[in-house]
């Protein structure tokens, strides 16, 4: 293959060759609208007991990427992103969001400093969850402004008006005042995801979003990922929706046992992978 | 009748409902539920003949003993009932506001990962609920003092309540403490995962829905306070108990006495059960 042939844009750097450790296939063009590294994952290891469920894992995402993991349950995908947030704390390994880095130590003590530096990564990683944890007690309105206000220093009114800014921008703007309990299982996933931007991260780590939806309200769950996607959302998502993967993903990554087994481009990896452990794992997606 | 009752229908099975749902109308319909209504009316007026019957049973029994004596009821009745109803509520209600104050931090502290804080709750609850309440209201009016003058000099309302704080704070740190580990861990993740700094994250997300979990609870432990506080008349404070008592005495009137006693204490239980029972309802539909 020769050098891209898209037309070239204002983006930085177009049809640059991607770098070792992005990813992508070397000699192929990295995705033009990547920036540069924003979440950097090295060597993370994380046991259960005896049960090594991370087995080394290294992983870069660049700004502007929207980065999906698929594999079997029980592979580390969920893990995973778990340890990027520090919502699990991972074995060994390093982790760094937006500059921030942060070796895995679980024998440090639990000081107030370590426990902010892991404040500060939360801060730049937000995170949508399969079964949304919406406050009950608040509204969706009071959901999104919670954690400006109380975590950024955010003053009210501004926070109501980026509430609300996020809420229009995942259609719920009508039911900025109503609580959760009066939501349907998708329209509480858009507002967790409106809560998630409402902190503005440099990556939004999604957790299987929609496991937990009844079939019909998958799709408007999916639709606001993918116009987050193209919008030049960063965005790691755990997934099993292929298709979904397939429309909004620059880079499919499959885990298997602990480790990345293979990743790429989707046409490439959803396509023709070269795995067999990935041909074995999409094969029964076929026959769904 | 429009052939599309269904709006309207959700709203329980009410009148409309029912006729909306019946397109066709079955005799037999109408007559099951008037005997059904017939019924619901028969055991009600039978449960209130009872009740009449064992008040008029007891009251003839006092009245054929000669024991009741409307002079004294007069006299003292009205002292009785209003300020010792007085004193009780006034007792229980400032009780158990300092006891829920107590079982949140004791709760806390059970909950605490520094061994200091979780082993002076747990010495407090052991302590507490190892001794009998009369021993601690007698320890705290009678011993304290003489331990240290300055300190423990107080009036007897005062070591009263302090008692019956100390004595429900610690059986309700137990209720607090199931009340917090009930709130979904999801709900924590979330806030984490969000920024919020941990000690706003107890009193915004997690206490919140944990006082939701326990307020039936605390309106049990209340309406049990109510009747505990007899136990203060002990230390001679001027409440419902010690007034029956005392004037009882001294007119020997026993039975009128301790009869008005008894009512003032169950017209109490009665009128803050109700209070409590509207409570949880109103609770019960926010939630859902």
């Amino acid at each position: 293959m020769t050098s891209a042939t898209t037309p070239t844009s204002g983006q930085p750097q177009p049809g640059r060759p991607a770098p070792e450790g992005s990813g992508y296939p070397p000699g192929t063009p990295l995705p033009e609208h990547l920036g540069e590294p924003i979440v950097r994952v090295e060597d993370l290891q994380k046991f259960y007991g005896t049960n090594h469920v991370l087995r080394g894992v290294g992983l870069e995402v660049r700004e502007r990427e929207a980065v999906m993991i698929v594999g079997r349950s029980g592979s580390g995908k969920t893990t995973l992103l778990r340890c990027i947030n520090f919502l699990e704390e991972p074995t060994a390994g390093w982790v760094e969001v937006d500059g921030l880095r942060l070796q895995a130590d679980p024998l440090k003590p639990r000081n107030r400093e370590h426990l902010e530096q892991i404040r500060q990564i939360r801060l730049r990683a937000g995170m949508v969850f399969q079964d949304f944890n919406l406050f009950p007690h608040m509204t969706a309105l009071g959901n999104c402004i919670e954690a400006p206000t109380t975590a950024a220093g955010v003053p009210q009114a501004a926070a109501i008006e980026r509430a609300e800014y996020y809420l229009e921008v995942v259609g719920l703007i009508d039911k900025r005042d109503e609580y959760p309990s009066r939501l349907s299982g998708g329209q509480k996933q858009r507002v967790a995801i409106a809560r998630a931007l409402c902190m503005e991260p440099k990556v939004l780590l999604f957790d299987e979003p929609t496991s937990a939806l009844d079939p019909e309200l998958i799709g408007e769950v999916l639709r606001v990922m993918e116009d987050l996607a193209h919008a030049g959302t960063t965005m790691i998502v755990v997934t099993h929706e292929m298709h979904f993967a397939r429309e909004a993903a620059d880079r499919v990554v499959f885990m298997d046992q602990g480790v990345i087994c293979e990743q790429g481009p989707p046409e490439q990896i959803l396509q023709a992978p070269k795995e067999e452990a990935t041909k074995r794992f999409l094969r029964r997606f076929l026959l769904e | 009748m429009s052939g599309l009752g269904g709006v309207g229908g959700f709203g329980g099975p009410g009148p409309e409902h029912a006729q909306a749902m019946l397109m066709v109308q079955h005799p037999l319909v109408e007559q099951v539920a008037d005997a059904r209504r017939r019924q619901r009316l028969r055991f009600r007026l039978t449960v209130v003949f009872v009740w009449l019957a064992i008040i008029a049973g007891v009251a003839a029994a006092i009245a054929a003993a000669g024991a009741w004596d409307w002079e004294f009821a007069f006299h003292y009745g009205p002292l009785i009932v209003l300020q010792g109803a007085g004193v009780t509520v006034l007792l229980s209600v400032t009780s158990i506001v300092i006891a829920t104050v107590l079982a949140v931090f004791g709760a806390l502290g059970r909950l605490s990962s520094n061994p200091v804080l979780y082993g002076i709750a747990g010495f407090y609850v052991s302590l507490i609920r190892g001794t009998p309440l009369l021993v601690q209201i007698f320890f705290i009016y009678y011993a304290l003092p003489r331990i240290n003058e300055d300190l423990f000099t107080w009036p007897a309302i005062a070591a009263g309540i302090v008692a019956l704080s100390l004595n429900y704070g610690a059986y309700m740190t137990e209720i607090f403490r199931a009340g917090i580990q009930a709130v979904p861990r999801g709900q924590t993740e979330a806030a984490q995962a969000l920024g919020i700094p941990e000690r706003k994250l107890f009193r915004r997300i997690v206490l919140p829905q944990a006082i939701r979990i326990v307020t039936p609870a605390i309106g049990n432990d209340f309406v049990a306070m109510l009747k505990d506080s007899a136990l203060v008349s002990t230390i001679s404070v001027h409440e419902t108990l010690w007034l029956a008592q005392r004037f009882g005495r001294s007119e020997f009137e026993p039975v009128t006495a301790f009869l008005i006693a008894a009512l003032v204490y169950w017209a109490l239980t009665i009128v803050f059960s109700y209070f409590q029972e509207r409570l949880e309802r109103r609770m019960a539909r926010s939630d859902r």
